[in-house]
């Protein structure tokens, strides 16, 4: 399983879903109403690291991490 | 030197404590900058939110870059609620020379406005609303939202 987490914002709870790639995620998450609109321009990070290819593969155990749009200070 | 704190920034404590930590390291520049809460649109204040894993691996990554010139950064920001006219952001860089201070200090806020995953909500009317028109999409968004 991995798991998904949406920050900030986006107001969903986590997912725990069978996928071993990412581009499985956007398959999934693009059918996702209430998450659609935030996939143009969140970030996305695999075990805390931002990543910027669809092309990574996700094992068991592995946490994917959607980042909106940021702004600190 | 990362520190998060609930709730508005002590800003004199934390300016004395960082200057007296670095009095005898011999840096001939302490540059800080200090983010404070404005009226404005009819706020009360600013809230936020923090991804920690991975700001810790940002800031480290600036900590390097510091590091290699001489330099360090010191860095404190809010979790939470901060009302108007309290502060939320606090960056300072000592380094042996001003120049580099400067610069450094320059480059780092506008990066961590860009890339710390860091949310702004106002506060305004009882609500907690996002910031959205504020907020800046970190570099290599989008990549899920690529329809095939």
């Amino acid at each position: 399983m991995v798991r998904v987490e949406f920050l900030g914002p986006i107001q969903k709870e986590s997912l725990e879903i069978e996928i071993t790639n990412l581009e499985q995620l956007a398959d999934i998450l693009q059918q996702d109403k209430e998450i659609a609109e935030w996939l143009e321009n969140s970030a996305v990070a695999v075990n805390d690291m931002l990543v910027n290819s669809l092309d990574v593969a996700l094992k068991d155990g592995d946490k994917v991490s959607l980042l909106p749009p940021v702004c600190g200070g | 030197m990362l520190y998060l704190y609930d709730g508005a920034l002590n800003v004199s404590k934390i300016l004395k404590d960082w200057y007296d930590e670095e009095a005898n390291s011999n840096y001939g520049a302490y540059i800080p900058f200090v983010g404070t809460v404005r009226s404005e649109d009819g706020i009360s204040g600013l809230s936020f939110d923090i991804y920690e894993p991975i700001l810790e691996r940002w800031f480290e990554a600036w900590q390097e870059k510091a590091r290699a010139k001489g330099a360090i950064i010191k860095m404190a920001h809010s979790r939470g609620d901060v009302m108007l006219h309290e502060s939320s952001y606090i960056a300072a860089v000592f380094s042996p020379k001003r120049r580099v201070a400067l610069e450094f200090i320059d480059e780092f806020v506008e990066d961590f406005k860009a890339s710390a995953p860091i949310w702004k909500y106002d506060l305004k009317d009882g609500q907690r609303i996002y910031a959205s028109d504020r907020s800046t999409a970190i570099k290599g968004s989008g990549i899920l939202g690529v329809k095939k």
